[in-house]
């Protein structure tokens, strides 16, 4: 541990020798391509089939009214919702799935699609969800039992009437409306599966871009149970998977409509998603959250307070913790010491396409953060006081930890100034204060920004997390060969994270082998142990530790048979990573490879033989990362033009694995945090039109925008994980933004712009320049 | 209509019967069998499905297969011999110049033209050079650092 | 160029065609007689093919002119400096007489698309298109480019102020093929340089401008070309501020004034690229910066 071993994984993508979903090729397989509705509300008059079967090639066009003779036209969403897999009377979003045409090639197929005539009734679309809960809007979800009103549901934590005395009694509050619009991971790889079902031995094959395949595996069973597919005749295989970040943990409809095509036809049936069909059909963030920030006219937080309308599209199909409708979002009283704190959120339908996923987030926490983030700069630029300082002087300090959060988290570690203090030191914040000064003097702008961050991540203990009921632990499972050598399963899955190199490296931490004897397997569920996936930066908190734990159980074993080899008891066994020795007397000794050789063939009596154990492990307690980040910018006021000149990133995910792949993650983060800060946003028209559907206008960054990233470390150990660490890749998506948004409306602070929503273009730069000069 | 192309894949000759709307990117991957070339949208954006075609970067799903009769194509399959690394594998390994994968192969094939074109880039013009290859993983940090390594590397061999 | 909204059931599969290989202009010239309405020429395809591959473009027939041996030069050749239609946007960025002596094509080039697109995408289909988002136009205009087009009945000359007629229209017959462009050739006081401010790397432009001049002994200017990208339906040339600085000394008084001409002049709409009102601003600000960056070059 703590070594930057190179990947072992990377031979085989280097190559070209990777093994993506579409790189499935299975006899017999036929491509299946979905039309898609051009509105964003319509009623389907008609579906015609007539001239798409024509075409020869095309097999069958599947409908909502096929589907619906199996009762699978509609399925239950984690949240308790319902989605259509394919529609029958009324589409909901442009976009949204309507038949499938099934044939023997891709471009027959395709040719199939343009084929299939519907004829849609179009209606006025609700786009703003502010309006979807207008007395007179459309109702727009009849078919849910009970509901009159577009709202989904409710929410909220902490003592409303508490907090709003504290602000009424504060010397200073600031008070500001923070929008995050929709946006979009938009992995390289889109998503898709290749579902195939035998006939003879009823079994249900799916090879599927899927972040979670013991979840999904189980919920197909639920769904589909009444068909005839149970959970012992699915065999999920997620392998390798071109990026994940949250968007490749849903059920999408089109998984669903391909594994019932196949299991209709008795073929193969590959299905991948077009990047234009990605883009518009999930989606990420929009919560736009009405904030107050209450404090002592010398900045001391007392109160925080925010009021969020969450805009679930048509269906709420959020990936969340069943019991957190809001995910973590209720850490969104941040990294500070104050008591009082309400957070309350409405969520409605709108005509858009339904989630959100939990985008590199762990569940809403970017959302959280920015509020946060966002009101102690506003708070500082109010009371005219240096946001570092202001920051610091509100930390949680050290000695606070265990630290019970307002809202009800218990942070488990952390040491916010060091954190801090070491930002600023590798940025050179006092030289930079000082040349903003004079820049300013020169009218020229300049910014810095600061987002200290608090996470929560490692979903989570099983009191309170589930999956639609099942628990979110996670389980490995270590099977020592007569050699020595090692094959470790998982109930994680990867998508570019290194573990077969990180797992390796704990093994080999803990019992002394190799790591590059040590072979790691993940997602195919028939042979990997039961887990909830990789996503919410889970996999260490909960996947190492239950490798940590599963080898000290084979530790255990180990002993007794070095015991038994040696002659001695247990008590007089002592052990050094790699070998088993007498006390006192070190030359006496057994290698590991000595006892795994003996577990399978020379092993005390009455002992179970072999040389494997599992654990599945149920995490105490979430973990808490944490960071400080500090961007510098400069804008051009003419054109609005922004350029980041520095990016420091210092973070604590507390014990490190490996080094390299802990940087790389906070590189990738990074990115995937200046994207959504300037560049990216999924729009909607006044209809419901997606107006940024594809690559050439939703802006991902290339190597040029995206900075040349700086990079730090602290490390305050979790108390609580057997390797004392948290997980971190999704720390830089939460902390980037709230910092390069302070940093830019910072240097427009001169103009008297006290606040912008992201993303920040050089355009919205240029317009609030223009407003503002006009006020003067 | 079916037309009748010959073409150099790798070093080796391959004659097919093709559709004129087949796309070079679904020729290599379906027809050929060499799925190391990725498809990433649907807008010649992303740069996963980057081939060499006669030595220079092409974006092979903005290319008919038709068009290719003739040609020569390397793809990352064809980059160095059975058993052995191209310099910039290696750098991307040593560097940790790849996470999910998917993206590599088209970053490689590019990152081959650009370092034939300019041995000695600045990291400026590496990230200028790869612009047309979008990666959602690394940050791209790390990508122009294998990129150095590899100019490096491909230096000392040319001397 | 309009971002169109994507008819989501359309994939990135071309509909049906006939694909045919054009051996020589006079070839290409015969299939598009014989195909009619319902052919189109392919060079690069890297503007067409996107189209067809998202069934925005449907022709029936390809007529590949990319093979055509002879077109693809660059060279100057009395008075002019040539280029060939189906040479590409890379050659022209590698080029040592064109970064040496026509700094305004390596400008424009290193903004457009991207560097595997431009190994592809050639001149004369970044100008035939008639597209006024695409880069080329602006500099044709600014630069007052002859376009030599080949037909059914042989060559002709076409002045670029003829050329863009109107919306994705030129001055091709649909059987003309573009086989050469002519720019008047470099001399001493002549400059030129091109700007676009893009929302990212490889971007169409939120606006540009092309600006070309040439100076006289005297530092007076005695030719001025000013072409804009995508602020106007058809490409378009900056005609009342050229005429502020013809035949005069250019101060730092007339290049605001030319500022204001553009920003009044040009026809931007409102998108994803901004408001109307920014990108008129935009337009300001960049005239005025390539004014300054070609008379910096025409002073060398």
């Amino acid at each position: 541990m703590g070594h930057s071993v190179k990947r072992k994984e990377d031979a085989r993508f280097l190559h070209g020798k990777g093994n993506y979903v579409d790189d499935v090729k299975l006899p017999g397989m036929l491509s299946m391509v979905m039309v898609r509705s051009p509105y964003a509300y319509a009623k389907i008059k008609s579906i015609n089939k007539e001239k798409a079967l024509a075409i020869p090639g095309v097999l069958a066009v599947i409908t909502g009214y096929d589907l619906a003779e199996y009762n699978l036209h509609w399925m239950p969403t984690l949240l308790s919702d319902t989605q259509m897999v394919l529609p029958t009377d009324t589409v909901m979003h442009q976009s949204q799935e309507v038949c499938a045409v099934i044939a023997t090639d891709r471009y027959i197929a395709v040719d199939g699609a343009e084929a299939v005539e519907v004829d849609y009734e179009p209606m006025q679309a609700i786009v703003d969800p502010f309006k979807a809960l207008d007395k007179d809007a459309p109702l727009l979800r009849p078919d849910k039992e009970g509901q009159k009103d577009n709202q989904i549901y409710h929410w909220e934590r902490g003592d409303r009437a508490k907090t709003d005395d504290v602000i009424a009694k504060a010397d200073v509050v600031v008070k500001e409306r923070i929008y995050l619009p929709r946006i979009h991971v938009a992995s390289i790889e889109t998503c898709g599966c290749v579902a195939s079902y035998d006939k003879d031995t009823q079994k249900m094959l799916v090879y599927m871009t899927s972040q979670a395949p013991h979840a999904i595996r189980t919920i197909l069973a639920l769904v589909a149970g009444h068909v005839g597919l149970s959970e012992e005749k699915i065999r999920i295989i997620s392998p390798d998977i071109g990026g994940g970040f949250g968007g490749k943990v849903p059920v999408y409809p089109g998984y669903v409509v391909a594994i019932a095509a196949s299991f209709l036809i008795g073929k193969p049936v590959k299905w991948i998603e077009d990047r234009s069909e990605n883009l518009v059909n999930g989606f990420a963030r929009d919560y736009h959250m009405d904030c107050e920030l209450a404090a002592t006219k010398d900045g001391k937080i007392q109160a925080f307070k925010v009021k969020t309308l969450a805009d679930h599209g048509y269906t709420d199909s959020s990936a969340n913790p069943s019991k957190y409708p809001t995910g973590m979002f209720s850490i969104c009283t941040g990294s500070y010491d104050y008591e009082h704190a309400f957070a309350e959120l409405d969520a409605v339908y709108t005509n858009k396409a339904p989630g959100g996923v939990a985008y590199r987030c762990s569940f809403r926490v970017t959302e959280a953060v920015h509020a946060i983030e966002r009101m102690v700069d506003k708070l500082a630029a109010k009371i005219d006081k240096d946001p570092a300082l202001l920051r610091l002087e509100n930390f949680i300090k050290k000695d606070q930890f265990p630290y019970a959060s307002p809202l009800g988290w218990s942070y488990d570690s952390g040491d916010y100034e060091a954190t801090l203090h070491k930002a600023m030191e590798m940025i050179g914040y006092d030289d930079y204060k000082k040349e903003q000064v004079e820049k300013r003097k020169q009218g020229k702008l300049m910014g810095i920004g600061i987002c200290t961050f608090t996470e929560v991540v490692g979903a989570g203990p099983s009191k309170d997390f589930d999956i639609l009921g099942i628990a979110m632990f996670d389980s490995a499972e270590i099977r020592v060969h007569p050699t020595g050598k090692v094959l470790a399963r998982f109930g994680t899955k990867s998508q570019g994270q290194g573990h077969e190199t990180t797992y390796a490296q704990i093994v080999a931490e803990e019992l002394g082998i190799p790591y590059d004897q040590v072979e790691v397997e993940e997602g195919d569920t028939d042979t990997a142990p039961y887990g909830l996936g990789t996503y919410g930066s889970r996999s260490t908190p909960t996947g190492a530790a239950a490798a940590a734990m599963a080898a000290r159980k084979l530790c255990d074993k180990g002993k007794k048979i070095a015991a038994y080899l040696l002659e001695v008891s247990e008590e007089d066994i002592e052990w050094e990573v790699g070998k088993y020795f007498i006390k006192g007397a070190p030359e006496k000794c057994k290698t590991i490879q000595d006892i795994a050789f003996a577990a399978y063939t020379n092993f005390p009596l009455g002992m179970e033989p072999g040389f494997e154990a599992t654990h599945y492990y149920d995490p105490p307690n979430m973990t808490f990362p944490n960071g400080a980040y500090i961007c510098v910018v400069e804008v051009e006021k003419e054109t609005g033009q922004i350029d980041v000149k520095r990016f420091v990133a210092i973070d604590d995910c507390g014990n490190i694995i490996n080094p390299m792949i802990v940087e790389g993650q906070v590189h990738g983060g990074l990115t995937q945090g200046i994207a959504p800060a300037m560049y990216e946003g999924i729009e909607y028209d006044d209809e419901g039109n997606v107006l940024n559907g594809t690559l050439m206008d939703y802006l991902v960054p290339t190597a040029v925008e995206s900075p040349h990233w700086e990079t730090g470390h602290t490390i305050t150990p979790s108390p609580h994980h057997p390797l004392g660490a948290k997980g971190v890749a999704e720390s830089p998506t939460v902390g980037a933004p709230p910092a390069i948004a302070n940093a830019i409306i910072d240097a427009l602070a001169p103009l008297g712009i006290k606040h912008l929503d992201i993303p920040i273009t050089p355009a919205k730069v240029w317009e609030a320049i223009q407003a503002h000069s006009k006020i003067e | 209509m079916k037309h009748k192309i010959t073409l150099k894949i790798n070093g080796e000759s391959v004659t097919a019967l093709v559709d004129s709307r087949l796309l070079l990117v679904h020729f290599i991957r379906e027809n050929l069998d060499l799925t190391g070339t990725h498809i990433g949208c649907d807008t010649s954006n992303c740069g996963a499905c980057t081939i060499l075609l006669d030595g220079k970067s092409v974006k092979s799903c903005t290319y008919l297969a038709v068009r290719a009769d003739g040609a020569e194509i390397t793809t990352i399959e064809g980059i160095a011999a059975e058993g052995t690394n191209h310099p910039l594998q290696k750098a991307f390994h040593d560097q940790h110049g790849l996470h999910c994968g998917f993206c590599t192969p088209g970053m490689i094939m590019r990152s081959i033209d650009l370092l034939k074109n300019n041995p000695n880039p600045t990291e400026e013009e590496i990230r200028w050079g790869i612009s047309g290859n979008l990666c959602r993983c690394t940050g791209y940090n790390n990508i122009v650092k294998s990129v150095k390594q590899a100019a490096e590397e491909l230096q000392k061999e040319s001397v | 160029m309009i971002t169109p909204y994507i008819n989501t059931y359309k994939i990135m599969i071309p509909s049906n065609f006939i694909y045919h290989k054009a051996t020589s202009v006079k070839d290409a010239i015969a299939l598009s007689q014989t195909h009619g309405e319902e052919a189109k020429f392919m060079s690069g395809g890297h503007s067409l093919l996107p189209m067809m591959k998202l069934r925005f473009a449907t022709p029936e027939h390809i007529i590949d002119i990319s093979k055509i041996d002879g077109l693809s030069y660059i060279k100057e050749d009395g008075d002019f400096l040539k280029i060939g239609a189906l040479t590409t946007q890379s050659e022209m960025e590698h080029s040592s007489k064109i970064k040496e002596n026509y700094p305004i094509f390596s400008d424009a080039i290193k903004l457009t698309a991207d560097p595997s697109v431009r190994n592809v995408g050639t001149i004369g289909g970044n100008i035939a298109h008639g597209d006024a988002a695409n880069d080329q136009p602006a500099l044709m205009l600014a630069m007052r480019a002859i376009i030599i087009a080949e037909g059914v009945d042989g060559r002709r000359s076409i002045p670029i102020d003829e050329f863009f007629q109107g919306f994705y229209m030129t001055a091709l017959e649909p059987t003309d093929v573009l086989v050469e462009i002519q720019i008047p050739k470099s001399k001493k006081g002549s400059g030129g340089a091109y700007h676009k401010v893009e929302r990212k790397v490889g971007d169409y432009a939120t606006a540009g401008v092309a600006v070309y001049l040439q100076l006289d002994n005297n530092g007076v200017c005695q030719e001025i070309g000013i072409g804009l990208t995508n602020v106007s339906a058809v490409p378009m040339r900056l005609e009342r501020g050229e005429e502020l600085l013809k035949g005069k000394k250019i101060t730092e008084d007339l290049i605001e004034q030319v500022g204001v001409v553009a920003s009044e002049d040009c026809e931007p709409t409102s998108d994803l690229r901004g408001s109307e009102a920014y990108k008129r601003s935009i337009v300001n600000t960049i005239t005025k910066r390539m004014l300054h960056a070609a008379l910096e070059r025409a002073k060398k």
